[in-house]
């Protein structure tokens, strides 16, 4: 271990949390740089809960993650104001197909809807998980793309459109991605036949 | 129709084709070049006329002028290519030798696993998921049973909980060689590709006694595992540790110093941390940035509160960095195994409710309700109460996280993986952005993608 040397880079990060051997450039790290209260203002947890609070009123329990129920038409701005209060990171998004379960019960006014968008947002900062549900009719499947909020949300988007036909508005790629552009169908919705649908090849007429 | 236009046609890929850069829209270019990441976003004229070139330049290649400095290449790479780990495709625009654009194209290896999971019971889950990431198959079995217990709302016994802890760490530690070995191979390094193999052979071993398979297990299981440790196991994990120890320092002389290796490293593929969080690229790729973020540490499940470790980040982000926390980390999965060596409790591996856990064989010869139950576990499943639960732990790729929703039946009514290497295939387009086409198999390595997850 003795003959590696330093970094090209020509700085030396070894401090006294390296770890054992190694290069210098890796440092061991436990602190999280924005998690602290402790300069009398208000923690990052408390001011997402602020956030939470002012923009939505359905949130569903006390139990981590924070459940909201954002409407539709206000959740990308809902997304935005998560953004802004310290929710760094696009966790997941995928959806749900509710066809058999269309009567279930959702708290506040909130009417089940056939598809719900289920995003899941990450504070690094406060360590806090906020999950949002969106509720999505079955007459029309669209929805605003958080692409210009978190432009990780690309790809998830995406397999979304291909496993449930929901359209992203303003998506900058709306195709498929797992499943060959001339697919029909959306193979992760309830009514969709399973071993009913021959097996599509490109350029192969089908038996339909 | 000419030859060359009858191959256009049989191979076209329809709308997933790649434009080339002119015809795309401005806000692609913006998105990868990273310049509409939030708060330095120039206008879009400005980045159509950095990226394109003014307009007479573009009127006059439109002209079939012959200046070919301005001509640019769409090629393809993948999916069949031995550096893609499976079948990646990668399209790029390339100016000579540079890269200008990137389009991961997947979707090869789609097989359906979240449907299938639909279809399986929760006792038949874990060989489901199992599939996914064949590289940690282990981890992928730990955060379905975690979401299907938080459903159940079990407790598990403290064994079971050092159990599942040891496998992940174990199975973190044999990723990540393998890992070395195909980066070092993607380097031209062929000595390690042998060496990595070699000691993941040793970690393999131990879950072949453990379990009875190499890989695919289905050994971590909802209320527990399906086996308590074989007899001598300390004995056998010490002999792993020290091994994979002594050859880490020797992979650390072999290559860390090694001057070939840190030119093809160092510098490339850089990603920055604003970059990679909005991306939501987690694991090695997000703490190569300098972002300390590690679930064990910051959302900490299991038993990783009890044990000490620590989280490795880089400084530059570049493909070293990455190379150096892989190789690093790999010790400090050994200092936890170390640990949980010294902590193991004793007691059961697996909860004793006889809804969940099937009982045990010998039970089943002299006791009907046991053969009763035993029938029932494994014809009809536990039901699970009503529900939905989000649970993601640390794999060796990064957050990787299982959303199950429940309708009180013994399957799943959704079943949904965010596998990290999916997500994090994102930033492969950002770091190969104005690099060097010779640079884009050492960034898709250290990127560590598994093809099985990324397409499911």
């Amino acid at each position: 271990m003795s003959s590696v040397t330093t970094t090209f880079h020509g700085t030396s990060d070894a401090d006294s949390g390296s770890p054992s051997g190694g290069n210098s450039r890796v440092k061991a790290a436990t602190t999280f740089d924005n998690a602290d209260g402790t300069d009398g203002t208000k923690s990052r947890s408390e001011q997402l809960d602020e956030v939470v609070q002012s923009t939505i009123h359905n949130v569903a329990g006390t139990a981590r993650p924070t459940i909201l129920f954002p409407e539709r038409d206000s959740y990308l701005s809902v997304v935005s104001a998560m953004h802004e209060g310290g929710c760094e990171m696009l966790e997941d998004l995928t959806a749900v197909d509710y066809l058999r379960l269309s009567g279930r019960e959702l708290p506040g006014q909130i009417k089940p809807e056939r598809f719900e968008v289920v995003v899941h947002l990450l504070s690094l900062s406060a360590a806090r998980r906020f999950e949002l549900r969106v509720q999505v009719p079955e007459e029309d499947p669209t929805i605003d793309t958080l692409y210009d909020v978190y432009h990780g949300s690309e790809a998830m988007e995406r397999e979304v459109f291909d496993m449930f036909g929901i359209v992203f508005t303003n998506h900058p790629d709306m195709t498929r991605i797992l499943m060959p552009d001339d697919w029909e169908g959306y193979p992760l919705r309830k009514d969709y036949g399973v071993n009913r649908v021959p097996v599509q090849f490109r350029e192969a007429p089908g038996p339909r | 129709m000419s030859d060359i236009d009858l191959l256009a046609s049989s191979t076209s890929e329809g709308a997933q084709e790649m434009q080339s850069r002119s015809q795309a829209s401005v806000k692609e270019l913006g998105r990868e070049t990273g310049a509409v990441l939030r708060g330095k976003s120039p206008a879009p004229e400005e980045i159509a006329t950095a990226l394109v070139g003014s307009e007479d330049q573009t009127l006059a290649a439109e002209q079939g002028d012959e200046d070919i400095e301005s001509e640019t290449m769409i090629i393809n790479m993948g999916p069949q290519h031995p550096s893609t780990h499976g079948v990646l495709r990668l399209m790029m625009e390339l100016d000579g030798e540079t890269i200008l654009r990137t389009k991961p194209v997947i979707g090869y290896l789609h097989t359906g696993m979240e449907k299938t999971g639909e279809e399986l019971m929760y006792v038949q889950g874990a060989t489901n998921v199992t599939r996914m990431d064949y590289l940690s198959p282990l981890n992928n079995e730990l955060v379905f049973c975690l979401c299907t217990e938080a459903l159940l709302g079990v407790e598990l016994p403290p064994r079971a909980v050092w159990i599942r802890m040891l496998m992940s760490e174990l199975n973190r530690v044999s990723s990540h060689l393998m890992w070395m070995a195909t980066n070092g191979m993607d380097l031209g390094s062929t000595s390690m590709m042998i060496y990595g193999f070699r000691e993941r052979e040793l970690v393999l071993g131990f879950f072949e006694k453990t379990t009875g398979l190499r890989m695919n297990h289905n050994y971590i299981r909802p209320g527990g595992v399906a086996a308590d440790l074989p007899d001598g196991w300390e004995e056998d994990v010490e002999f792993i540790c020290d091994n994979v120890m002594k050859r880490t320092d020797e992979y650390d002389e072999l290559l860390t110093g090694q001057p070939i290796l840190r030119e093809r490293l160092e510098g490339v593929g850089v990603i920055t941390a604003e970059e990679a969080l909005s991306l939501s690229i987690t694991g090695p790729i997000l703490r190569s940035t300098g972002v300390p973020w590690d679930l064990r540490k910051t959302m900490p499940y299991l038993a990783y509160d009890e044990v000490d470790f620590d989280v490795l980040v880089g400084t530059y982000g570049d493909n070293f960095d990455r190379y150096a926390i892989r190789l690093n980390e790999i010790r400090e999965s050994i200092r936890i195994i170390h640990q949980i060596l010294e902590k193991m409790p004793s007691g059961d591996y697996r909860v004793q409710d006889r809804k969940v856990t099937p009982p045990p064989r010998a039970r089943i010869d002299e006791s009907m309700e046991a053969l009763i139950h035993h029938f029932k576990m494994f014809t009809e499943g536990f039901r699970v109460p009503e529900g939905e639960a989000y649970v993601a732990i640390e794999s060796p790729r990064g957050e990787l996280g299982c959303y199950i929703v429940s309708d009180g039946s013994a399957r799943p009514y959704r079943m949904h993986i965010r596998g990290p290497s999916f997500v994090n295939l994102q930033a492969v387009p950002v770091m190969l952005q104005g690099g060097l086409l010779a640079d884009a198999v050492a960034t898709t390595s250290s990127v560590d993608p598994v093809m099985g997850e990324v397409d499911r």
